[in-house]
């Protein structure tokens, strides 16, 4: 697959807050352990938000469409989930601007410049137990996969492996950024929400092209 | 779960519209997106200030809106931090021109959402600084996190440099106040109990029947330890000396520079409290506490810093900033002095503080 069109976009934000609706409990409860136990209520709060207003837009181009899900979550999630998702999906939205469909290289780019986004933003670092630590890792094996001459699917593969294992890697860490670093060492052996909902994310855009 | 809401989803509105007719002298309520704001918004010539955090923490913030204190509060979902929109919104509303100031909590959230708030009213032209209060003595810190968690000093800050306001501040002597005050205060809490947040529906943590959380946070987070229960008097010492110990702290937060136009870091440090100082002193019921526990604390504290050598100018004894309805408490110490005690003792009319008025 050499292209990912707006409709794998559209289908994959309606997934994607289908899937976080059904994991409401389970991100909730990794929260409960080591933050606020609010970040499955939140996230699904704001994808439920996005839902509504993505039928006035989903027949813009793919940049307008990310945005829009971008404002929403900013205004409706909360917490720190609120600017983080938020600015990943501005950012993306950004990088790709008024097309309609997405080369291999397009799509990395995009993913780059949203989780660059994200780093900029809450200010973490990789190993700091937060969602970076399944993002920076993503986009790093998504641009191997690129550099290999993947397509579109492997490309993404390589970005949910990648995404898969930097999220378990969390589990050990003590978090020094939110509001699990305030836990210090009791924050260790627990996996971090955020990372768990970002590989959410990129998995369910994964299974949308290649359902 | 039992308790006095009709559903979670509509609990954070129905809260603000009953506060709305109870006080329609005091505040107005804006919804969607929601923030209380002061009757008489905006004032000729003041600056604003704007303070906000997740809800569950009543009367703080919105009950503290009024004259000599806030202009507006922006309440979030229950212990979830206020999205952009709503400070956007009330700072639209609060400026007279004079320029906002944001009083925020350091938690990960609020500080984000209140950056991006900042950042989107200046593009509007609106003039916005934001001051951090960061005074929980619990959280040990180093530089690698996100340092200490923002309580009991924000209700006094709120009032002092509300009073500030009032008289006419400007908004660069303001901050500059609202900073002092911070790393003047220290605060350090805890859980007899746990609580509930409505969305959930389960207790946050479990603590067994004979045991207590030193060093809980504000949302119910772990703090330093959970031990047995101890008498009050055991409890009051530990909380009170953690903060009179509690040696300089130093930290880098974000300000907003507005000759540069940029954020930059800015290096704080609290000095430690000294055998001489004059101190406000709030013992703080974390929502389900009996006032008569609050001054049995109270009592031991008032002995506590006699023995140390502080002297407790005024105080605040009662629920300001709670956690819904766990039981506990926070001690607040804030070293003050002439200026910031003058400002303590000027009118407030709030819905939950009033005097002199």
């Amino acid at each position: 697959m050499q292209t990912l069109t707006r409709d794998h976009i559209v289908r994959w934000i309606t997934h994607a807050a289908e899937v976080l609706e059904a994991n409401k409990e389970y991100l909730t409860q990794l929260d409960a352990a080591i933050g606020d136990a609010d970040h499955g209520i939140n996230m699904d709060r704001g994808f439920k938000k996005v839902l509504s207003q993505l039928p006035s837009v989903q027949d813009k181009d793919i940049g307008t469409i990310l945005k829009t899900v971008g404002m929403a979550l900013i205004s409706s999630v909360g917490g720190a989930g609120g600017p983080l998702y938020g600015t990943l999906f501005m950012r993306a939205g950004m990088a790709v601007g008024s097309k309609y469909e997405l080369t291999p290289d397009d799509l990395v780019a995009m993913w780059r410049a949203a989780v660059e986004g994200v780093i900029q933003r809450g200010r973490a670092q990789l190993g700091d137990k937060t969602m970076v630590d399944a993002l920076l890792p993503a986009v790093d094996a998504m641009q191997k996969a690129l550099e290999q001459g993947g397509d579109i699917v492997a490309i993404l593969q390589a970005g949910v492996a990648a995404a898969e294992k930097g999220r378990d890697a969390t589990i050990p860490l003590v978090a020094r950024k939110g509001r699990a670093s305030y836990l210090g060492e009791r924050s260790a052996g627990h996996l971090d929400p955020g990372a768990t909902s970002s590989h959410l994310l990129l998995k369910t855009l994964l299974d949308v092209v290649t359902e | 779960m039992k308790k006095l809401i009709n559903s979670p989803e509509t609990f954070v509105k129905e809260s603000l519209e009953g506060m709305a007719l109870a006080h329609p002298d005091l505040v107005k309520v804006h919804f969607d997106p929601n923030f209380v704001y002061r009757a008489d918004a905006p004032v000729a010539g003041k600056v604003a200030v704007i303070s906000g955090g997740g809800s569950g923490h009543e009367p703080m913030h919105g009950g503290f809106v009024g004259r000599g204190m806030l202009d507006a509060a922006c309440p979030g979902e229950v212990f979830t931090s206020p999205t952009p929109d709503q400070m956007l919104e009330a700072a639209r509303t609060v400026n007279s021109g004079a320029g906002v100031l944001f009083l925020v909590k350091n938690y990960s959230g609020d500080v984000m959402n209140f950056e991006m708030a900042a950042d989107l009213a200046r593009a509007e032209g609106i003039r916005v600084l934001n001051i951090l209060i960061d005074d929980d003595v619990a959280v040990k810190d180093s530089l690698y996190t996100q340092g200490r968690r923002g309580t009991g000093t924000t209700v006094l800050a709120e009032k002092i440099v509300g009073a500030a306001a009032e008289r006419g501040y400007d908004l660069k002597r303001l901050a500059d106040l609202a900073r002092r005050v911070n790393i003047n205060g220290r605060s350090m809490g805890m859980a007899l109990t746990s609580c509930t947040v409505p969305a959930k529906g389960t207790p946050t943590f479990e603590l067994g029947e004979n045991e207590i959380e030193i060093g809980i946070g504000i949302h119910g987070e772990p703090g330093r330890e959970r031990i047995p229960w101890k008498p009050a008097d055991e409890i009051t010492e530990m909380l009170a000396l953690s903060i009179i110990e509690d040696p300089a702290y130093t930290r880098t937060v974000r300000e907003f520079d507005e000759e540069k136009g940029e954020w930059v870091d800015v290096e704080l440090t609290d000095p430690p409290f000294q055998p001489g100082d004059r101190v406000i002193a709030m013992v703080n019921g974390m929502g389900g506490t009996p006032i008569a526990e609050l001054y049995v604390v109270y009592r031991k504290l008032h002995f506590i810093a006699e023995a140390k050598g502080l002297k407790i100018v005024r105080n605040l004894v009662g629920n300001y900033i709670t956690s819904l309805e766990m039981q506990g408490v926070m001690i607040t110490l804030l070293r003050v002095d002439d200026e910031m005690i003058e400002l303590w003792d000027d009118p407030v009319h709030t819905p939950a503080l009033r005097w002199g008025v």
